[in-house]
């Protein structure tokens, strides 16, 4: 019973909140690594980019709450998703030609493009504190939990409760989808073959007249998708704050390089493998190792490895003991 | 003489504004025959081969293909008109597919692509067997069969290799000759640079030595072989 | 017109446009000498800070986006060097700190050297766990209970381990050592990685230094802030009250209220003044020196340095020390402008992204283009906020005073500046990426 109890306690406050926040990473991830593999740089303002999706998104979904449209027990939210992806691509895609393409045309080094999206950075950021003001919004709506904790109780007999929240459960499914139609497409379609091609080889891939533009543009649309579906599904699991999506920048770029950058598999794994080490260096284990440990030896403390004001060095250490050990990430990525 | 298909005539140029590589150069090839671009290192053989692409700025002289002057036109459009180009290094999307990369090699092409897959399978029978595996875990060879193949899924009309056997063992460079031959029976005009003077002599209908940017020497294979000039300060006596 | 009267006038320019803010209340200036001094002080502070950016960049081409980790360590030099010791703090956790350090520094060591000695495998990998398990465990054990010790004690007003009780002034230097230490350990272990990847690791490293200052009480009191640093200056109270003062702001017609919070900046103006002067001094001979030309060597063309014999990695950590012993001098200068450290307040676009627009701004490789563009994005930094919102009450004038759009557009006028900050840099990178005052 002990052990059963330990197990929930375990899968309640560690394991389901790092698989919640290992997709969001990894969307978020998946977007930073197309865009390295494809235009060569890392941008800084991937962050910003979900900052923004999110916010249309939040605006759609107020409009639609005004209007009574609602999903029933589903955030309204996913019906507005659609909009905020629209929206992000149109910003994007405006951003590329007047800032990015005249970079590419002169073949600019990447620290170059890096700077550039600095400045990108601070103008989408500027852009939606202006818009929305930079202050917390919570945009959840519907049915708050798949599993209440209390219901769990009651079924099983158990002292631990397991809750799911919605928000949870829908991320999850949400990313397993968009991560499901991301590689059929890339490696099914001709078009995302196309842009595997100009990722791996970029001179031949021109030599077989795949059009450099065509595939930069599909690669920020598809970036748009995943860096809108990333922010909300995070804005609705926590709240949507642009600083914080700022921030998660860290995170995010330490999954995509943790997994190697350009590789999308690598991409996936890095998210969960910064989640979960976040989650589990900064949990109290208290609660888990009362009922496997003897009641003499129970734990007086928290038994929490590191304050949760830390987890930015959880994901900073890994990123740099997988630097030291093995630059190219661990599954193998490109070095530019 | 009348007009060769693909011809190069008289280019003089270099790499965008730096000095002229070439001089007043002259490069030719016909259906259904070899032509092979032959030369001291640093003769400018590379250089030749990549003017007629179009990735050089050929600053007087003019490449017509079947009689249209093609000069202006930039490598990526003149892979439409017809021109297929298998560079020296770098010919293969390492991390995908044989069966992908011939994908990409047709990407230009909007209709059924299935049947010249399949000529190119029957071509370079191994690339069949290996046609789910990543490009880039294959060996030296058979990269370079996956690098034909890539250029040859355009249909091209006449295609160009730029040092195909570099770095590969003699035995392979021998198998890889014997299947360029059998392209080229297939009524394909074959432009190639080549290392390995002497081989490459052997199966060449035309034969072009450079020396210093400048035709040298030019005539059939055979010729060639037997010029006692060529064969001195080239072929090693 | 020569280059030199080109750039010099762009000095001017700035200069007015800081003189304007105290003569003037048109438009967007405030008519303020206060607000005038006030830019005109973290102008300084913001130069000294491009100066050791540029150092970085303009001359080895380092690309550090940790500036803020390093400014924040100057502010905790200046509550670890000049703020009085806390009574009893140093006997209760003093040695129990100690110890943990000495433990944890152990037990990477030894982490280090296992993995150093022993052959790859299983073995070495256990080995290495072990020690780091039971080194963290030991760390743990003797850092809490001496933590807790300093920070019961009187955690209403300390509660942390207090400073030396030094000259504030002296915890200048000691910032820039701070910040030299920590980018030498950075340095070692981030500096052989690409570019990009040295700004994520600089990126990381200074939200982890925000981290710690936030919650190691013991240390600098978190969150709860440390107020009431002392001051290299009088205090504006103490002038009021000092009748010869009184009598020399009469003398000159101002009135002792004013007259004070004048000189009180003043005197910091001059202070920094020489702080900046003495290290564009310092970074101008660099700059000519052979180290210098090597520098941009390196920067220019690593691999034909490294076969030239230079050691390069050896060079990028040298100056990646110096630039980060700049950044934190200033930090440390900021820290005792304000009078408070006040950990929560660090944000990386005002602390370290903001600096990136003022060096490249000004011209990357350039010391005197940094100084001008600390100035100049500082004042904009200062002034967008006013102008946008001039601009927009311009813009919206046709709309009622109540319409909805307009009010929400003067409310958020403020994030305008974040917006104006990346349009400029965008517009400098695309049409003069050399910046104001290009490297010769």
């Amino acid at each position: 019973m002990d052990f059963l109890n330990a197990i929930v306690a375990l899968t309640n406050f560690v394991m389901i909140p790092a698989v919640a926040y290992g997709s969001q990473l990894a969307l978020g991830a998946l977007g930073v690594t197309l865009i390295y593999s494809i235009l060569r740089f890392s941008n800084f303002a991937h962050g910003d980019t979900m900052a923004f999706g999110t916010m249309m998104t939040i605006l759609v979904t107020w409009l639609f709450q005004s209007w009574g449209i609602n999903l029933g027990p589903l955030p309204t939210a996913l019906l507005a998703l659609p909009f905020g992806i629209l929206a992000t691509m149109a910003l994007v895609l405006v951003t590329d030609r007047t800032v990015y393409r005249f970079y590419r045309d002169q073949k600019a080094k990447p620290v170059v493009f890096v700077m550039v999206s600095l400045g990108v950075m601070f103008m989408m950021n500027g852009l939606v504190r202006f818009i929305i003001g930079p202050g917390d919004q919570r945009f959840a709506d519907g049915e708050r939990f798949i599993i209440k904790a209390r219901a769990f109780k009651e079924m099983t007999g158990l002292r631990e409760g397991l809750a799911i929240k919605t928000t949870q459960g829908i991320t999850v499914v949400t990313a397993i989808v968009v991560v499901a139609l991301l590689f059929w497409f890339l490696n099914k379609t001709r078009t995302g073959k196309s842009m595997r091609a100009y990722s791996d080889n970029e001179d031949l891939a021109l030599l077989s007249g795949i059009n450099p533009e065509r595939v930069v543009m599909y690669t920020w649309l598809i970036v748009a998708t995943l860096a809108t579906i990333a922010g909300v599904l995070y804005g609705l699991d926590k709240s949507f704050k642009p600083f914080t999506y700022f921030q998660l920048l860290l995170p995010i770029f330490a999954s995509a390089i943790v997994g190697g950058l350009g590789s999308p598999q690598g991409a996936i794994a890095g998210g969960f493998i910064i989640a979960f080490s976040e989650v589990t260096i900064t949990y109290a284990w208290k609660k888990v190792l009362r009922y496997l440990m003897p009641d003499n030896l129970d734990p007086d403390g928290l038994v929490q490895l590191l304050s949760t004001d830390y987890k930015f060095a959880v994901s900073f250490a890994i990123l740099i003991i997988v630097l030291l050990f093995k630059p190219t990430g661990l599954f193998k990525g490109k070095s530019v | 003489m009348s007009e060769p298909f693909l011809i190069g005539d008289s280019m003089t140029g270099g790499y965008g504004k730096g000095p002229d590589i070439l001089h007043d150069c002259t490069i030719a090839v016909n259906p259904g025959e070899i032509a092979v671009i032959v030369g001291p290192n640093g003769a400018g053989k590379s250089t030749a081969m990549k003017a007629v692409f179009g990735m050089l700025n050929v600053r007087s002289g003019t490449v017509r293909l079947g009689g249209e002057d093609i000069t202006s036109l930039s490598p990526q459009d003149r892979v439409i008109k017809g021109m297929g180009f298998v560079p020296q290094t770098s010919n293969i999307f390492t991390s995908m597919t044989v069966e992908e990369n011939l994908e990409m090699g047709a990407f230009i092409r909007t209709d059924d692509i299935s049947e010249t897959m399949e000529q190119v399978y029957e071509l370079f029978p191994i690339l069949r067997d290996k046609r789910a595996q990543p490009a880039g875990e294959l060996s030296g060879g058979q990269r370079q069969q996956v690098a034909v193949g890539r250029a040859l899924m355009t249909k091209p009309k006449v295609l160009m290799l730029d040092e195909p056997t570099a770095g590969v063992s003699p035995i392979v460079m021998d198998e890889l000759f014997d299947r360029i031959i059998e392209v080229a029976r297939t009524g394909l005009p074959i432009l190639m640079v080549e290392q390995n003077a002497k081989q490459a002599l052997e199966i060449a209908d035309k034969g072009y030595v450079l020396v210093q940017g400048r035709n040298a020497y030019t005539g059939t294979g055979q010729e060639l072989l037997a010029d006692p000039e060529v064969r001195k300060s080239f072929l090693g006596g | 017109m020569t280059d030199t009267m080109k750039h010099s006038l762009m000095f001017v320019a700035v200069g007015t446009l800081i003189l304007l803010e105290g003569l003037t209340n048109w438009s967007f200036f405030s008519g303020s000498w206060n607000s005038s001094l006030v830019i005109l002080n973290m102008g300084l502070i913001s130069a000294i800070m491009a100066l050791g950016v540029n150092l970085q960049w303009g001359f080895a081409g380092l690309f550090n986006v940790g500036i803020m980790g390093f400014t924040a360590l100057g502010g905790l030099a200046v509550v670890l060097t000049a703020t009085p010791p806390t009574p009893g703090a140093w006997s209760a956790g003093g040695p129990g700190v100690i110890m943990a350090m000495v433990m944890g520094a152990l037990t990477v060591v030894s982490a280090v050297a296992v993995t150093r000695m022993l052959p790859k495998g299983r073995m070495r990998g256990l080995l290495m766990l072990a020690i780091l398990i039971i080194g963290f465990v030991i760390y743990r054990a003797l850092f809490d209970p001496a933590i807790g010790a300093i920070e019961a004690i009187n955690p209403a007003i300390s509660g942390n381990i207090g400073g030396l009780g030094w000259p504030v002034i002296l915890s200048w230097p000691v910032g820039g050592l701070l910040a030299a230490g920590a980018a030498w350990l950075i340095g070692k272990t981030a500096l052989g990685l690409r570019s990009d990847y040295l700004a994520i690791a600089t990126l990381g490293i200074a939200e982890i230094i925000i981290a710690i200052l936030k919650n190691e009480d013991w240390l600098s009191r978190g969150v709860k802030n440390v107020v009431g640093l002392p001051r290299p200056l009088p205090f504006e109270v103490d002038l009021q009250n000092d009748p010869a003062f009184v009598e020399r702001a009469a003398g000159i017609g101002l009135d002792p209220v004013l007259a004070s919070t004048l000189y009180v900046k003043l005197g910091y103006a001059v202070l920094f003044s020489v702080v900046l002067l003495a290290l564009l001094w310092m970074a101008q001979m660099a700059l000519k020196s052979p180290w210098g030309r090597m520098m941009r060597a390196i920067r220019d063309n690593e691999v034909a340095a490294q076969a030239m014999g230079k050691n390069v990695t050896k060079r990028h950590l040298q100056i990646f020390v110096l630039g980060s012993a700049i950044c934190g001098i200033a930090g440390a200068m900021m820290t005792t402008l304000d009078g408070q450290l006040t950990p929560g307040t660090y944000n990386p676009l005002r602390f370290t992204f903001l600096i990136w627009v003022m060096v490249i701004v000004g011209g990357s490789g350039n010391n005197f283009g940094s100084v001008l563009g600390g100035f100049l994005i500082w004042f904009l930094w200062i002034k967008v906020e006013p102008m946008s919102l001039e601009l927009i009450g311009l813009l919206t004038s046709g709309m009622g005073e109540d319409s909805f759009l307009r009010g929400h557009l003067m409310e958020n006028a403020a994030h305008m500046r974040l917006f104006t900050m990346g349009l400029i840099l965008l517009l400098v990178l695309r049409f003069s990426p050399r910046g104001l005052i290009p490297e010769k």
